[in-house]
């Protein structure tokens, strides 16, 4: 029994230490990749010794330490109690959402087999969902008690557009459950094998449902082209206009979170998760006959690589995406998740229907 | 469930659905409201029912109250005068929730008699309910669907008919 509690907390404290890390190297990526689209050097500034390793001493050290140390103003006519949970409504939907994700299959310790899996959940992916509606509170709270009109109208626009995009993601995620037959994610990334030419992810079998996930999830995580709820050139900064210092840090940290929450639903869903091509259990089983066998941890060990790598590359593709694309109006926002995405994914939950029923098989 | 667990859990829920009724503010109300829902679905998880308890989270705490908030700040509504309702209607009230108590002392007295049995495997997990929702109370389940369809129909014709005239 403790032994359970100790091994459950160890895997806690690893997931949550992958997503900050993996945040902190959005937040670099944001930084860098910007300067580079933009022709700029980018963040340099910041060092220790003399050393400002290409902007890391800026992203990881000096700005939350300026963002922790900075006076947190609260204005006058707020609510008090509500715009101080607001900010903490919307970190924590998006952590917790992590304790389904499996980074890794199973890893032998002596007799014991440990799940590489926060929290097994046969629901998993309707628990992802349940956290993202969640997620909504902390934008609407956050405007409507900031006593701030610009707060208030990104709040509202906030609300409006997850509230949209929430229907076309689930619908979305109906393609894969169809195809896998399961809600639970670890049993859906063990399906997404590797084992000949061609993979059995998600991707090849729900490439629709991919590119309309992607799109929600981004619409989501309210970031370019969907950031209307804090469009700085209309509503200075939306919903969080009010938040200084810690709180707008957090503000800040579950953006990025939001990013490599997406990235890993991407991950795992539609790109096979932990899996690396031709890689069991008992190690690497090439298509051509040969083997090479591996002991568990060494397999192990490959697959939270493989799976922490997929995050990064994700990761990064979205911020690439940020500095791509220009801000959306509300009005298109609206038709594409209302007109264009909702319909697209309907008729892509009837076709997979009738795939699977028609040959009988699912993955 | 914990018996300790279950009387903290259900004093917050109690707590919370007080606060719902007798806050002025709507918006403190609401956020209530969503507390009040969110532990109900603690309750479902302690009950073996996830899928119950997560459906729970995403139609009521997720959604239905989403909108309530969404309808406050719209119409910006402010802190409430306290105004009392009529006698009778405050009558009326507490007699119907008297009536509620009584029956749910029943229904929960007949349920504590019986002796706990074993779960069957796979009890509240979403191939159980689905199996049931989609052989046994296949009907009910489609009259409902075609319930909402006709409230969704109703609304969207409701929409049109103002944005018309206006």
């Amino acid at each position: 029994m403790a032994a359970d509690i100790a091994i459950t907390a160890a895997k806690v404290v690893f997931v949550v230490l992958l997503v900050l890390q993996v945040m902190g190297l959005g937040v670099f990526f944001e930084r860098k990749v910007s300067a580079l689209i933009q022709d700029r050097i980018g963040a340099n500034r910041a060092s220790i010794f003399g050393v400002a390793a290409l902007g890391l001493v800026n992203t990881f050290l000096a700005d939350p330490v300026k963002f922790l140390v900075k006076e947190d103003v609260v204005p006058t006519g707020t609510d008090r109690l509500l715009h101080f949970v607001a900010p903490v409504l919307t970190v924590v939907p998006v952590l917790v959402t992590f304790a389904v994700i499996p980074f890794g299959d199973v890893l032998q310790v002596g007799s014991r087999t440990i799940d590489l899996q926060a929290a097994p959940l046969n629901v998993g992916i309707l628990y992802v969902l349940a956290m993202a509606s969640l997620g909504v509170y902390g934008v609407v709270l956050a405007g409507w008690a900031s006593n701030n009109r610009w707060s208030l109208l990104g709040g509202i626009r906030g609300s409006a557009q997850m509230i949209s995009y929430e229907v076309a993601m689930g619908l979305a995620l109906i393609g894969i459950i169809v195809v896998y037959g399961t809600l639970d994610l670890q049993a859906i990334v063990r399906a997404q094998v590797w084992g000949g030419w061609l993979p059995a992810w998600g991707i090849v079998y729900q490439p629709v449902g991919f590119l309309i996930f992607l799109t929600a999830g981004v619409a989501e995580s309210k970031r370019v082209p969907f950031d209307l709820p804090e469009a700085e050139s209309e509503l200075v900064a939306g919903y969080f206009t009010e938040y200084s210092g810690p709180k707008h840090l957090l503000f800040m940290m579950s953006d990025f979170v939001e990013v490599v929450l997406v990235a890993a639903l991407v991950t795992t869903l539609f790109f096979g998760g932990w899996q690396l091509p031709w890689l069991f259990r008992d190690g690497f089983h090439l298509p051509w006959g040969a083997a090479i066998a591996l002991p568990s941890w060494a397999v192990a060990l490959l697959q939270v690589t493989s799976f922490a790598l997929k995050l990064v590359f994700f990761t990064w593709f979205q911020i690439v995406v940020r500095w791509t694309l220009p801000r959306f109006r509300y009005d298109q926002l609206m038709r594409l998740g209302w007109q264009g995405l909702l319909p697209l994914s309907l008729a892509n939950v009837v076709v997979s229907a009738l795939v699977v029923v028609l040959t009988g098989r699912s993955a | 469930m914990n018996p300790v667990v279950f009387v903290a859990l259900a004093a917050l829920t109690v707590l919370s659905a007080f606060t719902v009724v007798l806050h002025r503010n709507p918006v403190h109300s609401a956020c209530a409201l969503v507390v009040t829902l969110f532990l109900l679905a603690v309750f479902f998880v302690g009950l073996d029912a996830p899928l119950v308890a997560v459906l729970q989270v995403i139609v009521y705490a997720g959604a239905v109250v989403v909108l309530f908030l969404f309808v406050i700040m719209l119409l910006n509504l402010q802190v409430e005068a306290r105004s009392m309702a009529s006698p009778l209607l405050v009558f009326a009230a507490v007699a119907g929730g008297m009536a509620l108590v009584a029956c749910l002392a029943v229904v929960v007295g007949r349920a504590a008699a019986r002796p706990a049995a074993d779960l069957p495997a796979g009890f509240g997990d979403t191939v159980s309910v689905a199996r049931a929702l989609f052989t046994v109370y296949l009907l009910p389940f489609e009259l409902t669907s075609v319930l909402l369809l006709v409230a969704i129909v109703g609304s969207v014709a409701l929409a049109k008919k103002t944005a018309g005239e206006g």
